[in-house]
């Protein structure tokens, strides 16, 4: 019961904090409402007994990459996005068809699927044995990452640059 | 306890309402936030799996998305950066042309 109370607490906060992104016009509401969205899936995550995964998601998504979005918000100036105009076709079947999609996910979901029930803490998610997995199991993926990571800063420092700079190559001292 | 689709259904209408943020916004960076949106719901659903099948594996599937996330993030920021010094606008209606 309490288990249920508080997945639906939290699940109304991620269901209100989606919509209100896609509902405001200035991005930093959005951002905003998208970082209410990662700390109330945080707390799902907990529910669930993935506590290491809960932490991650509150300081890799909810923290640095909201950090990067807003500053990238007020780097830009970014102001309120102007309203542009849908063709009426788009409207009268586009809603229409999301109405159906939606029923008939959800229809699926809660009569067709598996309907076995997800204890509170299922998962037993410390990171002694997550550690174990990623860095026995899973070394070679792991290792790729890192190396993804580091093409993405170098592409970010890249593109992010003015244009003359990486034309011009790193300044000679003498 | 809680029923393993409720789990699903929420992933879903945060991927859903990703998608539609996707579609329907018009400001370059909320665009780029309904993606991560998507990412969300899937990072959940993954999550409710292993919790279901008892399987840890799950859980190693959601750092590596986070870690692609976190990859896209900086690059896709970088380039709308980018986009806004050569354009001055961040409005996708406006930038409709490769060549400038």
């Amino acid at each position: 019961m309490l288990h249920l109370t508080l997945f639906l607490f939290f699940g109304a906060i991620c269901v209100a904090g989606a919509v209100n992104l896609l509902v405001q016009r200035h991005p930093i509401n959005s951002a905003l409402s998208l970082v209410a969205v990662m700390a109330s899936l945080a707390a799902e995550y907990l529910l669930l007994g993935a506590e290491f995964v809960a932490a991650v998601q509150v300081i890799v998504y909810a923290g640095a990459i909201m950090v990067l979005f807003v500053f990238t918000i007020m780097l830009l100036n970014a102001g309120e996005e102007e309203r542009s105009k849908g063709s009426r076709v788009a409207i009268l079947l586009g809603i229409p068809g999301v109405a159906i999609g939606g029923v008939l996910v959800a229809w699926t979901l809660l009569r067709h699927s598996n309907t076995a029930a997800v204890p509170m803490f299922a998962l037993p998610g410390d990171p002694r044995a997550i550690a174990r997995l990623l860095f026995h199991d899973f070394l070679l993926p792991f290792e790729v990452t890192s190396i993804l990571i580091l093409i993405a800063i170098m592409g970010a420092v890249v593109l992010a640059s003015k244009p003359e700079a990486v034309a011009r190559g790193p300044k000679r001292e003498d | 306890m809680v029923p393993l689709s409720y789990y699903l259904l929420l992933s879903g209408i945060l991927f859903g309402c990703g998608v539609l943020g996707f579609l329907i916004k018009r400001n370059i960076i909320t665009i780029f936030m309904s993606i991560e949106l998507m990412l969300n719901g899937v990072n959940l659903s993954f999550v409710a799996f292993a919790a279901h099948w008892h399987a840890l594996s799950g859980q190693i599937f959601v750092f590596f998305v986070m870690v692609v996330a976190a990859a896209e993030a900086a690059v896709g920021l970088a380039i709308i950066i980018a986009v806004y010094r050569t354009r001055e606008t961040l409005n996708v209606d406006q930038v409709n042309l490769l060549k400038l």
